[in-house]
């Protein structure tokens, strides 16, 4: 059964269409994460499944049940906010029993399930303190407590550990995922953050101006991504993008002649025609490994990025800018010339007007 | 990427300053009397001066007896004191026919100001929560005009008042003019309301909302606990302003047994017969100043905190 089902969706703000017929089922415990810029429409599907939207058109289900006009609270769903969003006037315990007490809840039960949060997020030495009095990570956690007080199936994360410095945020990220093993529940989750989506989903949402590009594992979408902006949207440093065309098996880009034949097509497009060719950085290999990858060519060295484990070295390929990713130990200088190879098997070809993947 | 060797010529640079840091520090030590400090200070002074001296005349001859007051020396301290001016600003001064002194009006003016005070912060306080937490199709437009009558000259309105006021049996009634405060009171107190609202992250709203939370539970748990310092802007803003009314106190009321305290007042200092009692004039007036005065000392330091937290978030 579907957990969240969500079918043609569309919301505008006077007349204009920020979310545009969308469809989109969650299985139950899966963790789906919704990415892509400011302004895609990911936080504002989510305060459509919250409830906190109402939504133009289109329908809404959790478990089965149609709540496209039903209140949040009766929706069944915990959600965790940027800011946290803690009552400032209300101590952690009042803060995490406050949804419980509006559904007048009996006093044993709220008690019950307050000291269940509390121990599994490690808060119960903080319950009688003020949010005020508590550190950004604390805070989180008593944000993530009020959701799971609530005893619910879906877990809505709007950008949950964005205000966090970036240590805190590894390690909270890493608590998530271990509270998701542990639970067992429906999360969905929104963030800009491309390494969040990636250790944390089972399943990737990249939405674009109110629209899902591409719905798949993050492997799917990291490797063989579905178009040229879903290419560039994921990977850090970003893929090597060049235009040329393709020509009877070759493509063709300045003096370069690069065979295609282990290039593994989507058969989704023609492959021949005007076309770009996207190669992540860690997919051009160095040294003996060119001579057998499917190209290699000599370039020099523009640029050497040292970043401890792993050193990055820009070049320029052919008119285009290039970077590749080699490992921390290399000793590659500026200046000099290296051979590099273009691993066909892991590269992208997308068509050169619709940008699809051939 | 920062190039090595700046790095490393910045270090000694770094260390230089904490050696500096560690020796004897703090503000530099001032001179007391520098030319600066006099010209700061003597304009403080004269400014106070400005401003305190007409309180003493007024508290000086409110205990002065007639006689003294006579001889003319309105700065000299009293030689004899007496309280006998303060009763009768009380309890004998008379305005018209009765001779029961300030004491009515001072009733006149608590029971017209407790029901406009409460009245007007409750519905302002809900307008303004509304208008910024459950913005409805229109709500912006209804704001404009709200915040309009904040502009329109009261004098326009006075006479039109009148006739509604008359028509709904109001007229006269301390009840009439109940209302006429409450609806005045409305455009500013909902600006205020509104704008300190509106700085309440939107996402403490909407976890309120998921955590089942309805209009007013929302407004008497999460919103109110929040903005006692606005209630406090609101109270000292309206206390002061229904409590100094004068206009609509003697535009509404009809008969001198419901004139409120500023009313009473100026009958009674602007009385024609006989002797100009200035001490008692004196009296009356500082004991119509006192609640307004009253309320400022009391509540003073968290209307600056209320104002200020406006200015900032606002």
């Amino acid at each position: 059964m579907h957990s969240v089902e969500i079918r043609n969706l569309d919301l505008s703000f006077g007349g204009l269409g920020v979310l545009k017929n969308l469809n989109l089922d969650i299985r139950e415990g899966e963790f789906l994460v919704l990415l892509g810029s400011s302004g895609c429409g990911k936080s504002t599907l989510l305060n459509c499944i919250a409830g906190l939207l109402e939504v133009t058109n289109g329908q809404i289900f959790i478990n089965g049940r149609n709540v496209t006009w039903a209140e949040p609270s009766e929706r069944g769903i915990g959600m965790v906010f940027q800011s946290y969003a803690l009552y400032p006037q209300m101590t952690v315990e009042g803060n995490l029993s406050f949804g419980l007490r509006n559904a007048r809840m009996p006093k044993a039960e709220i008690e019950k399930r307050v000291t269940r949060a509390a121990e599994i997020l490690q808060i119960e030495p903080l319950l009688k303190r003020k949010p005020a009095a508590l550190s950004g990570g604390q805070r989180q956690r008593v944000a993530i407590g009020r959701a799971l007080v609530r005893d619910v199936d879906v877990f809505l994360f709007d950008e949950p550990l964005s205000n966090l410095d970036a240590k805190l945020r590894a390690d909270l990220r890493v608590e998530l995922k271990q509270l998701h093993s542990r639970l067992g529940n429906t999360m969905i989750y929104v963030t800009h953050d491309q390494i969040e989506a990636m250790t944390l989903a089972d399943r990737i949402a990249i939405m674009r101006g109110g629209v899902i590009e591409q719905l798949t594992s993050p492997d799917e979408i990291y490797n063989r991504p579905v178009n040229k902006y879903v290419a560039d949207f994921v990977g850090s440093p970003s893929m090597n993008f060049m235009e040329g065309v393709i020509d009877g098996g070759i493509f063709r880009v300045g003096e370069a002649r690069i065979p295609l034949d282990r290039y593994r097509a989507s058969g989704r497009g023609d492959m021949s025609g005007p076309a770009w060719i996207g190669v992540r950085p860690e997919h051009v290999v160095t040294g003996d490994a060119a001579e057998g990858a499917a190209y290699a060519a000599e370039v020099p060295v523009e640029l050497v990025e040292p970043m401890g484990s792993d050193t990055l070295v820009w070049t320029t390929f052919e008119g285009s800018r290039f970077r590749l990713r080699m490992d921390g130990q290399s000793q590659v200088r500026k200046g000099d010339r290296m051979r590099i190879g273009l691993a066909l098997e892991q590269s992208s070809l997308f068509d050169s007007a619709s940008e699809v993947r051939l | 990427m920062a190039d090595p060797g700046i790095l490393g010529s910045t270090l000694p640079a770094a260390d230089a300053v904490r050696e500096r840091l560690s020796g004897p520090h703090g503000p530099r030590p001032k001179r007391a009397l520098s030319g600066t400090n006099i010209m700061l200070y003597g304009t403080l002074l004269i400014v106070a001066m400005y401003y305190l001296l007409p309180l003493y005349v007024m508290l000086v001859t409110s205990v002065k007896g007639m006689p003294e007051i006579r001889l003319g020396n309105v700065f000299s301290p009293p030689m004899e004191i007496t309280f006998q001016p303060w009763v009768k600003a009380w309890a004998e001064a008379c305005t018209g026919i009765n001779c029961d002194g300030l004491s009515r009006g001072f009733w006149n003016s608590v029971r017209i100001l407790i029901p406009s005070v409460i009245l007007s912060i409750a519905i302002a306080s809900v307008n303004g929560y509304a208008l910024s937490m459950w913005k409805f199709r229109g709500s912006e437009l209804f704001f404009t005009i709200l915040i309009l009558g904040a502009f329109i000259p009261y004098q326009v309105m006075l006479y039109p008042i009148v006739i509604m006021l008359r028509e709904a049996g109001l007229y006269g009634s301390l009840t009439g003019l109940v209302l006429v405060h409450v609806v005045f009171g409305m455009p500013i107190n909902t600006l205020l309301f509104r704008n300190y609202f509106a700085a309440i992250p939107s996402e403490l709203f909407k976890a309120a909302r998921v955590d089942g939370a309805g209009f007013w539970g929302i407004y008497f748990r999460i919103v109110m606990p929040m903005s006692l310092p606005i209630f406090v802007v609101a109270l000292i803003i309206q206390v002061t302003g229904i409590w100094n009314d004068f206009l609509f106190g003697v535009t509404y009321i009809s008969s001198p047994e419901r004139y409120p305290m500023t009313v009473q007042l100026n009958n009674i200092v602007n009385s024609v017969q006989g002797v100009k009692e200035y001490n008692v004039n004196m009296a009356a007036t500082l004991l119509t100043g006192l609640v307004p005065l009253v309320i400022y000392f009391a509540s003073g330091r968290l209307f600056v905190r209320g104002i200020a937290a406006g200015a900032v978030k606002g």
